[in-house]
């Protein structure tokens, strides 16, 4: 046994060598390659700089230092944070709904295949919907303040969520819950030590891929009718004419939109540590 | 039912599906296994001795038939059996302590008594130092190992081991072989093994049952009468091994003749 062992040793050992040397390949290259992807930016940004006025109409494109001129006006006055903060906050909420509702829904009609029979068309025709359209609806529902937002928002996510939570549960390892049955484990010892962290993974796919989602409900939302928020800040400044003002309002979106993704990845890194441990 | 049967089978049928799909897995099987037995299941793969464990544990419910346990009918899952099978069955996501500690902590044991407990039993079965081990860490018979280590925890007065070494080279399953005898020597449960290896089935039980193709049905018996406690290195050896294999190999060879061809 002990022979054995040591063989199990050596063998990991070549093992996390090999995966030592390729990390050490990689990690040469990351700063190196984040040096050409600043380089690149840089070089659209001056060429857009350069062509704006002269190879295309500067009302059509606007040019990077009037767009960095118009953040700062925005960030100097202050009037920014009050669009963010909108933004953020029926996002936040709206994933959050959309997030438990599909969490849930997904987790009761994976365990019941009854149930999920029967709900298989209905919930199929609810995703083949534009959800976008529903926004009239959620206006008219919720008023032209902040819920109608939360709403669409969350009527995006949720169908997402829904989907890979359901998968998650119904890919959950049939072996794994009867040795916990054996174990004489309750119906809710089950889900939350078998199927919950298994199908977490799946769950977590779900919620990654709903973030953007989340935005894009409120963003449109916003751009529909509203009084405040970026989708609001877009649409006024595209109506006004003033396109260093879209592009202004596209660039804090996108820096939003790369946040929510980055706090979701690192979540879900700690949730995982098994997994990474493992390989 | 006679009182000193621990498990016992009476005309158990299992079919699955119906119509053109249906499938006969066990067809009339009775069987009377005593407590602190080890009998082991031999069949061609696919025969239904697995679907049989699964029916003992209460996994499955019987198309006609009954299975007693301890004198009572299993009518809903078997929770005084401990189950192993081919795959290990650890929680990806737990470490080797959260693992066996599992079934006490599901009694509602408090996390200092079954980390304890399940620390003792680490040790017990050679696992000591790897408590914080995740499964994809350790090797095929660390994993056995956890997995044995867990079963035993909860005290089952009966083993279901489904070719629980069957992923094993032959080294590692004869170290497996001689740890089981030894736990099987300190707690003397009943265990039906369900495997492959006549060999192995020849080294640690006292019968050999071997069953049909599928739709499985009792073959026949042979029981093993080598002396106890058993050396699994020396015993393979012994003359009496040897007409005990050749005995049952005779009638295999008999049994499993068309499907040679």
């Amino acid at each position: 046994m002990t022979v054995r062992l040591d063989t199990d040793q050596e063998g990991r050992a070549v093992r996390s060598r090999k995966r030592a040397a390729r990390r050490s390949a990689a990690e040469i290259g990351t700063p190196a390659m984040a040096v050409l992807q600043v380089a690149f930016g840089v070089l659209i940004l001056v060429v857009w700089q350069l062509a704006a006025g002269r190879l295309v109409d500067e009302f059509m494109v606007s040019n990077p230092l009037a767009v960095i001129s118009r953040l700062w006006e925005w960030i100097a006055s202050g009037t920014i944070w009050i669009h963010v903060w909108a933004t953020v906050y029926a996002t936040l909420v709206g994933f959050a709904i959309g997030a438990a509702a599909g969490v849930v829904g997904g987790v009761w009609l994976g365990l019941s295949p009854f149930l999920s029979r029967l709900l298989n068309p209905y919930i199929w025709a609810f995703n083949a919907l534009p959800k976008v359209a529903l926004a009239p609806l959620f206006i008219l529902w919720f008023g032209l303040d902040i819920n109608s937002k939360i709403a669409l928002a969350a009527v995006l996510v949720v169908f997402l969520v829904f989907v890979s939570t359901f998968s998650g549960v119904r890919e959950v390892d049939r072996d794994l819950t009867d040795s916990l049955r054996l174990m004489g484990a309750s119906r809710s010892q089950i889900l939350f030590k078998v199927v919950l962290p298994s199908a977490t993974s799946w769950i977590f796919v779900g919620l990654k891929t709903s973030v953007p989602y989340a935005l894009i409900g409120t963003i449109i939302g916003e751009m529909i009718a509203a009084n405040r928020g970026l989708g609001y800040l877009v649409q006024l400044a595209g109506s006004e004419f003033d396109t260093a003002g879209v592009f202004a309002a596209l660039v804090v979106i996108s820096v939003l939109a790369v946040i929510f993704n980055e706090i979701v990845g690192s979540v879900q890194l700690r949730m995982e540590g098994w997994k990474v441990v493992g390989r | 039912m006679s009182a000193e049967a621990m498990i016992e089978l009476r005309s158990l049928h299992k079919t699955f599906g119906t119509g053109a799909e249906e499938v006969r897995a066990v067809e009339g099987v009775d069987l009377k296994i005593s407590p602190r037995e080890i009998v082991a299941f031999i069949g061609p793969s696919g025969c239904g001795k697995s679907t049989l464990l699964n029916m003992i544990a209460g996994l499955y419910e019987a198309t006609a038939g009954e299975v007693y346990y301890n004198g009572r009918e299993v009518t809903d899952v078997n929770t005084n059996v401990g189950y192993m099978t081919q795959k290990d069955n650890l929680l990806p996501w737990r470490n080797v302590l959260d693992n066996v500690a599992l079934p006490l902590e599901i009694n509602g044991w408090s996390r200092e008594r079954r980390y304890e407990a399940a620390r003792a039993m680490i040790a017990h079965v050679g696992l000591d130092g790897f408590e914080d081990k995740y499964s994809s860490e350790l090797s095929g018979g660390m994993r056995k190992r956890a997995c044995l280590a867990r079963m035993l925890l909860y005290g089952p007065q009966a083993l279901l081991l489904d070719e629980p070494f069957a992923a094993l080279d032959a080294q590692l399953r004869i170290a497996m072989h001689e740890l089981l005898l030894r736990l099987w020597q300190e707690n003397q449960q009943t265990i039906v093994l369900v495997t492959h290896d006549l060999v192995e089935a020849i080294t640690l039980a006292d019968r050999v049952v071997v069953f049909t193709k599928r739709p499985a049905r009792v073959a026949f018996e042979q029981a093993i009468d080598l002396p106890r406690p058993r050396d699994v290195q020396a015993v393979r050896f012994t003359k009496h091994f040897q007409r005990l294999y050749d005995t049952i190999w005779q009638r295999l060879r008999e049994e499993y003749v068309e499907e040679k061809l």
